[in-house]
């Protein structure tokens, strides 16, 4: 069997985290890419303005570059504030800024700019009828949002969602540069410790793998049943 | 204009004219690293995806099992298994391969080449899927041998479809290009990285070189959009 040399239990603990940080940010991701695609598409200029300069900013930026401001910066930041609470009112406030949560910040912005263009081209393939005919019914914004928008542009959404769920996945290992102990981290340690780079990376690829492989296996089954009774044309 | 350069940069604390010099090979060492990735994982695909759309599962299925690899894992992972995993292959320290791979520019080069490789081999092969049945069957009427057909009508016509999936994939290598300066390359983020703890500035260090990698990005993305609105020419509506 696999001898980890004692860093089994260690990975183990590093991939559960690697997961939890995957599926937090992926619900930050969802929540951004939802309002992000509402303002893209509302009539409001501010609102459409402020999501596309996100999209744009964000597609411009590394998400290394980008998780290490939001790490360092974040601290720094709050040092500040800190100081100016304990100046100003005498307030003693610290807060230590962690990479899982700088992690869950920057992967879920990212990913939510992703998920925003996503959803964006899911919401003009619903057909406008449906809308007007919503409109003609008396439903207000929010509930034609909720009960005729949201559930049909979901089976238009998930290829484009799934994709990036796929990459946010192999993103995730990223947190690790800024010291989080997920699995790459851990391995890197036992790497370099050990001295034997293909005994602890290997497995930790292979996770990887398995995760991915996964995925897709889910999605492909979500899309199937999202697309039950969809003609498709020849 | 040089007076007033001057006296910005005597005035500020953090961009003086080192740090300004440092960012400045940290850019040369990121285009070079990006670029030659690029070429040589461009030079490489393109008979991989030839492979690829092989009928003959003992061609098509270890390119198969080669972009599943790297496609499914992290970048960051082929990085470190390269990098660290160079350094204890028995005896390469006594050939002339250690003279290359000691120094962490060549692995990196060689991760970031066996990545974008996979990537676009699964885009090129993509394209040439779909070429139009029509479009091959007249060249086997005009009695064109397989590899006059995959050189004159295959070939182009992929080119063309793939052009707008890989510039994705550019911008994705040179935003990826910033792990680099993990295994101590000093690229634009490494530079960065350097000038912040030198400093303790996050916002001045990240915020400047975002500012570089985005002039990148949107440079790329014009570039391509050039290049895409010249190679579809052909399809843009007549008066349009």
């Amino acid at each position: 069997m696999l001898d980890l040399k004692g860093y089994g239990p260690s990975l183990l603990n590093g991939a559960v985290v690697t997961v939890e940080l995957a599926f937090l940010s992926l619900l930050v991701a969802l929540i951004l890419g939802l309002v992000g695609a509402s303002s893209k598409l509302s009539s409001n200029r501010v609102l459409r303005a402020v999501a596309t300069g996100y999209t744009t900013l964000i597609r411009g930026v590394p998400d290394l570059v980008m998780m290490l401001l939001f790490y360092y910066g974040g601290q720094v930041a709050v040092n500040s504030l800190s100081d100016a609470l304990y100046d100003a009112y005498g307030v003693d406030f610290f807060f230590q800024f962690d990479p899982f949560i700088s992690g869950v910040v920057t992967i879920g912005l990212i990913f939510g700019a992703y998920m925003t263009e996503t959803f964006r081209g899911a919401f003009l393939a619903v057909d406008s009828g449906q809308i007007e005919a919503a409109n003609a019914y008396g439903f207000t914004p929010w509930h034609t949002f909720r009960r005729i928008m949201l559930p049909q542009m979901l089976r238009h959404a998930l290829p484009g969602v799934g994709n990036n769920w796929q990459v946010l996945l192999k993103t995730t290992a990223l947190v690790s540069i800024i010291g989080l102990t997920d699995m790459v981290r851990v391995a890197e340690q036992a790497a370099k410790a050990e001295r034997s780079p293909f005994l602890f990376f290997i497995p930790v690829a292979l996770v990887y793998l398995l995760l991915t492989a996964g995925s897709e296996l889910f999605i492909k089954w979500l899309d199937k049943r999202a697309n039950a009774g969809v003609v498709k044309g020849d | 204009m040089p007076e007033m350069i001057t006296n910005w940069l005597n005035t500020h604390e953090i961009f003086t004219a080192t740090t300004i010099l440092h960012y400045w090979s940290g850019l040369v060492t990121t285009v070079q690293l990006v670029f030659l990735s690029l070429i040589i994982g461009l030079v490489l695909s393109v008979p991989l995806a030839v492979m690829r759309t092989s009928r003959n599962l003992l061609i098509s299925g270890p390119v198969w099992v080669y972009t599943y690899l790297f496609r499914g894992t992290p970048l960051l992972i082929q990085l470190y298994v390269i990098y660290y995993g160079i350094g204890v292959i028995d005896g390469i320290q006594d050939t002339f391969w250690w003279d290359i791979f000691k120094a962490p520019f060549y692995p990196a080069l060689l991760a970031f080449v066996l990545n974008t490789a996979a990537y676009t081999t699964e885009i090129i092969r993509g394209a040439m899927v779909a070429t139009p049945q029509g479009e091959i069957e007249a060249a086997k009427a005009y009695g064109m041998s397989w590899f006059k057909r995959l050189r004159r009508i295959v070939l182009p016509s992929a080119a063309r479809r793939a052009v707008q999936a890989y510039s994705n994939e550019v911008i994705f290598m040179l935003h990826a290009s910033a792990i680099a300066s993990v295994v101590t390359i000093v690229d634009l983020t490494g530079a960065a990285r350097d000038i912040y703890s030198r400093f303790y500035a996050p916002f001045d260090a990240f915020i400047a070189v975002a500012l570089i990698y985005m002039a990148l990005t949107f440079t790329l993305i014009f570039c391509f959009r050039k290049l895409e609105r010249h190679l579809l020419r052909h399809l843009k509506p007549a008066n349009g």
